[in-house]
């Protein structure tokens, strides 16, 4: 148990395993086993800080945050924005997720980037998103929040393009960037909003002031939870910013885990959990983020169907399942989000964690052979469960959770989620119709994971009879967090165990006093009885159907290898290319304002307006008049005199009149 | 330190000793051997700097006026004093002067290769006019200064330039010369306006302020020669033209001083002269909205412009149109947090851009390029290069807890309740940077390294390094720990808001004289 006032040591930590990394990159001869005990180790160190955090807060009066002053940041006249964290139920969860599921991941990280020359700087680098993610979370106010906010962002940048000698890596961390960029407008507009309307921008400042000072539904309140929401698509990747997030499985793959699917793309389903009270006051926002969840959770699930590499599979899902907790906070049921958010962050970190061990394994059959085949084409692959046993099991655990079959994590978390949207459907009708695609999403979902499954570890594999011989199970150090993350994907429901299993909503009473803002506008009623039942049975229903068909439908198709296989067609052509958003994206938005810039401001405005006719312009016109003027210093006093005249006589007029 | 300073009478020196110990130090420059030209430079700005340190102690944080005032009749007929002082937003802008001079002297180092004496002269002379125009208190002697930061700037441009040289050095000069010339006519005029009403001439800077509602209906007219002239050197569109052929020509510590201090001395004027003078005009809905406008049209129109640039130092140029932006919206914000924001923009784009152009400046002296397409890949071959040059570029983009983002959010909050729709367009100016910055950075030290000039690139060395240093230093600490400059600027900024919004706090007279005399 360790008091609140300690909570900056877990943001220290990692902050020393980012100097020590960083200087230790620098060097030119490699610190292997340095960077192995530092890395990891920070991490460790940070995670026990934040059980004793956790522990701490259990025995003390839940309805005050401990607010954990550094320095004044920021001032000047009323505003004063001070470096400060805040413990309170929420930020406590958030403190473990981050530091729990972010040193299994660090771990695997020791065996998965040993042999990269680039090792000390990989871990400076995720050491340095740790830092940021949990300045994100402990943030007492917008700004301090928003250090984290574009520092994991930054982090995300970098490790996106950490093989940055690849074009193709480089533009995906630009676009990641630039794409929450956009976001992060939104969320500096919505904080200009704050200031004017409440006169803060303290997080427990803005809850208690906000009812009293915003008009409930009204059009400030409104707009400022929108323009917070288009952060929170630029962050978590949903409709229309999501495209960034499938180009960035270019970085490495346990970057892929702890990044862009357990903790960072959470970052907007944490910011509208931490402002509940503005979302809870604008239904129609709160209509609008539930309603863009459900959209981004059908709509990346059709495109995960068609998806051959594996990672990209993976990243469509995180971005339905993000689409979920969106749901989930739109609907009112914040706790459910945040739930939500903590058994996806074990099961996608599982997958992706999987996922990487596979790509490890044929990186090195192909690697051994010289071949040149793509090693996270599925197509590539089959047959895997002999190789990597454990794998394929932990894997599959994470399978039935996302698919949500009990009594795995994700059947509780998943299963709140529909009962949210449907109870609020009571309300506002639309929420039914979200519903409905909540529960197709979860269709979809059971079949593309199946799909995933089948194709990897299942049939006959493909990946060639020469490499064959060299795939193997990963090392310990691999395999060690993997299991970690399968009993807690298998069993993590236990935190937010329903009614009708005997629970007693542990997650959302605890976040009660988070809440209770939000809750005083806008609170959901889960439904009870027959028809909370029904609703369970329908869900499991749907992610077994999905399952099965997902199987059949894969295993009973002989697969072409992805050199043989023949370019798709139809419909499953335009799911392989991703609707064509990012060509769409190029043509209407990215092409015009580069033209608009090169042509139109730089050559015409800059070059030929401003520079050309009115400056030099002027220049010519000078030289002009002063060639006329030269023309007239003839040298003939003649001229001289009659010109003199015609001026004195002109002068004269002038005096007379 | 207050009592130490106060015990060698440092208050009643170290403003003349600033102006002058430059020019003393351009005789041994100027006399000496060529060789040592750059030696004696580096000792005579790092002495000014270390003396210039002390005003940070030497001035009373808790008072919004002009401190440490000194008071020398020079040519009495026609009221002419030499008057010098300082508040926080002068004393802001001579440490960035002083500190950013014997940076920028080692930044030339190998650059300069021929007429040392006379370059290294010349910065000394440049220096002297930087510092005296933020200390002036009096009209004429302001406007002396001017001038003679002017003429330095010129020949350095004009002898130590690129091949276009001349163009870039005629058009900065006959740009800022026309500027200044309209400037010294409404200065007489204002002058001499003032004196038929109060009887009294005198350029003294309060006199005219205390008076200058004597102009009546020329006010507006001499608002706008002021205001002409300064937004000529800002530039505010659509006078910026100059600044991208001056900087693109200018050798590194030119592009160095013009980004870092001489850009501010636009902006600096309007908040110590033409905003003060004329708050009436200054302030009107005409006025606001067209400065509000230009100031927008420069926030995005000099990122869109600088994303599309092939040269690096073009880019650069461009992206201060765009930060100068930022800096005038933040004045027309009127609030405390807007004009606190537009000073640390200042401050912070001062260090950035000059960080940047020095960088620019080390890798041209080893490639001889500043074609963006020239370069790629070379993160492999000058890691510590690279790093320097990402961690600045992040801190120009205006990354939280790094220098650049305080500014910028201070000015944007606070202008948001006067002009929220102008403010949320230049909000979308944090998009834009990111993507002409990062752009750039990966077409220069990411992709693929594909060409085999730059596989034998060295990395910087020490004294590149130990240059770079404070810079890193300031965009670290302004990005975390702002509040003891955001003190000391703030009775200033308090100050600067009674002035020019006599409804909004305290009348003026309550509030004290402006000047305080030192006995």
């Amino acid at each position: 148990m360790i008091a609140s006032r300690w909570v900056w040591l877990a943001v220290a930590l990692p902050l020393a395993g980012f100097l020590v990394n960083g200087a230790l990159a620098l060097r030119r001869a490699p610190a292997t086993r340095a960077v192995s005990i530092v890395g990891p180790g920070v991490l460790l160190a940070a995670f026990a800080v934040s059980i004793g955090v956790f522990a701490g807060l259990l025995g003390r009066p839940p309805h005050e945050p401990h607010i954990v002053t550094l320095w004044p940041w920021m001032t000047a006249g009323a505003l004063r924005i001070d470096l400060a964290f805040q413990v309170d139920q929420l930020s406590a969860v958030m403190l473990l997720v981050v530091t729990g599921v972010g040193s299994l991941i660090h771990l695997f990280s020791v065996g998965y980037m040993r042999e990269d020359p680039g090792y000390a700087r990989y871990f400076a680098y995720l050491n340095l998103f740790v830092v940021f993610m949990l300045v994100l979370v402990l943030g007492a106010n917008f700004p301090v929040l928003f250090i984290g906010w574009e520092g994991v962002g930054l982090c995300s940048y970098l490790l996106i393009g950490f093989w940055f000698t690849e074009e193709a890596n480089a533009n995906a961390g630009k676009k990641a960037f630039i794409m929450n960029r956009i976001g992060d407008f939104g969320v500096l507009v919505a904080m200009f909003f704050l200031w004017r309307e409440l006169g803060t921008l303290n997080f427990a400042e803005i809850a208690a002031r906000a009812p009293g000072a915003l008009e409930q539904g009204g059009t400030i309140v409104t707009l400022i939870t929108l323009f917070i929401f288009l952060g929170c698509t630029g962050k978590s990747a949903q409709i229309p910013l999501y495209t960034w997030l499938p180009d960035a499985m270019a970085g490495p793959t346990p970057v892929s885990a702890l990044i862009h699917a357990a903790t960072m793309v959470t970052a907007g389903v944490y910011l509208v959990v931490r402002t509940n009270v503005l979302f809870a006051m604008a239904p129609l926002s709160s209509a609008v983020v539930a309603g863009i969840g459900a959209l981004t959770a059908i709509f990346a699930a059709t495109i995960a169907l068609r998806q051959y590499d594996i990672k990209k599979v993976l990243a469509y899902s995180t971005v339905s399942q993000l689409g979920y907790m969106f749901l989930a906070v739109g609907s009112a049921a914040f706790a459910g989000g945040i739930f939500h958010l903590a058994t996806h962050a074990f099961f996608k970190a599982l997958l992706f964690l999987g996922a990487g061990s596979v790509i490890h394994a044929m990186h090195h059959a192909y690697h051994a052979t010289h071949s040149h085949e793509d090693a996270q084409d599925m197509r590539n692959m089959g047959g895997l469960r002999e190789h990597m046993p454990v794998t394929f099991w932990l894997m599959a655990i994470a399978t039935l959770a996302i698919a949500g079959i009990p009594p795995l994590s994700g059947f509780f978390s998943k299963d709140e989620i529909l009962a949210s949207a449907f109870a609020r459907g009571a309300e506002m009708p639309i929420y039914y119709v979200y519903y409905a695609l909540g529960v197709l999403a979860a269709l979809l979902t059971a079949f593309y994971m199946a799909r995933l499954m089948t194709m990897t570890f299942l049939g006959p594999n493909r990946t060639g009879d020469e490499e064959r011989r060299h795939l193997h199970e990963a090392p310990w150090i691999m395999t060690g967090p993997l299991l970690v993350l399968g009993i807690l994907s298998a069993i993590g429901g236990v935190i937010n165990l329903p009614a009708f299993v005997g629970g007693r909503h542990a997650l959302e009473s605890w976040l009660e006093p988070v809440t209770a803002a939000g809750a005083a506008f806008a609170r959901v009623e889960l439904p009870h009885g027959t028809t909370e039942l029904l609703l369970v049975g329908g869900a499991v229903l749907v992610g077994v159907v999905g399952l099965v068909l997902g199987y059949r439908a894969t295993l009973g198709r002989r697969v072409a290898t992805a050199r043989e296989a023949p370019e798709e067609a139809g419909l499953a052509r335009v799911l392989n290319r991703k609707y064509y958003v990012d060509e769409i994206y190029d043509a209407a938005v990215v092409r015009p304002v580069v033209w608009l810039s090169r042509v139109v401001l730089w050559k015409g405005v800059d070059q030929g307006l401003v520079d050309g006719a009115a400056v030099n312009g002027t220049a010519k016109l000078s030289r002009g008049l002063g060639w006329l003027g030269s023309r007239v210093q003839t040298g003939q006093v003649g001229l001289y005199v009659v010109l003199f005249l015609v001026g004195a006589l002109w002068i004269l007029r002038a005096v007379i009149r | 330190m207050t009592a130490f300073l106060d015990s060698i009478g440092y208050g009643q020196w170290i403003l003349h000793a600033l102006v002058v110990l430059p020019l003393l130090g351009v005789v041994p420059v100027l006399l000496g051997p060529e060789a040592s030209a750059k030696r004696t430079a580096l000792l005579v700005t790092s002495l000014e700097l270390i003396l210039s340190l002390g005003l940070w102690w030497a001035l009373d944080p808790g008072r919004g006026t002009l401190q440490l005032v000194s008071n020398t009749p020079w040519i009495p007929g026609w009221g002419i004093s030499y008057r010098v002082g300082i508040d926080g937003i002068s004393l802001v802008m001579v440490l960035l002067t002083t500190l950013l001079m014997p940076i920028s002297v080692l930044g030339s180092w190998r650059y300069i290769t021929r007429q040392e004496r006379g370059f290294y002269a010349l910065m000394l002379a440049l220096l002297t006019g930087l510092v005296g125009v933020f200390i002036a208190l009096d009209l004429f002697v302001f406007y002396i200064f001017f001038e003679i930061m002017l003429i330095p700037m010129y020949f350095i441009i004009g002898i130590w330039g690129g091949p276009n040289r001349l163009y870039a050095a005629i058009k900065f000069f006959i740009y800022t010369m026309a500027g200044s010339l309209l400037m010294l006519v409404a200065i007489v005029v204002l002058v001499w306006r003032v004196q038929a009403v109060t009887g009294y001439l005198s350029f003294s800077y309060d006199h005219l302020l205390t008076n200058a509602g004597a102009v009546g209906p020329l006010a507006p007219w001499l608002f706008a020669a002021f205001a002409v002239a300064f937004a000529i050197k800002v530039p505010i569109f659509p006078f910026h033209t100059w600044l991208p052929d001056a900087h693109v020509e200018a050798p590194t510590a030119g592009s160095v001083l013009l980004a870092a201090v001489m850009l501010k001395i636009g902006t600096y004027g309007f908040l110590r002269f033409a905003v003060p003078f004329f708050p009436q005009v200054a302030l009107s809905p005409t006025v606001s909205r067209i400065v509000v406008v230009l100031a927008v049209i420069g926030i995005v129109y000099g990122a869109l412009v600088a994303m599309v640039q092939p040269d690096i130092k073009k880019l650069v140029a461009y992206s201060s149109v765009s930060h100068l932006g930022f800096v005038m919206l933040g004045i027309w914000g009127g609030t405390v947090q807007s004009v606190q924001g537009s000073l640390m923009i200042m401050i912070s784009h001062g260090i950035s851009t000059g960080a940047l152009f020095l960088l620019i400046g080390m890798i041209y002296e080893r490639r001889h390029t500043r074609e963006i397409a020239d370069y790629g890949g070379i993160a492999r071959v000058v890691p510590v290069f690279s790093l320097i040059f990402t961690v600045v570029v992040l801190s120009s983009i205006g990354l939280p807890g790094l220098n650049g983002f305080v500014g910028e959010f201070l000015v944007l909050l606070g202008s948001f309740s006067a002009y929220p729709l102008a403010t949320v367009i230049a909000t979308t100016g944090v998009i834009f940077a990111a993507a002409y910055l990062l752009w750039a950075l990966q077409r220069m030290i990411y992709n693929r390294l594909d060409k085999p000039e730059n596989e034998r690139l060295s990395d910087l060395n020490g004294r590149e390094l130990a240059l770079m240093t404070p810079l890193l230093i300031g965009i670290v600490w302004l990005g975390l720990y702002p509040e003891p400059v955001l003190r000391r600027m703030e009775p200033a900024t308090r100050r600067y808001l009674q002035l020019t919004q006599p409804g909004a706090a305290a009348p003026v007279a309550a509030a004290g004289p402006t000047i305080e005399v030192r006995p």
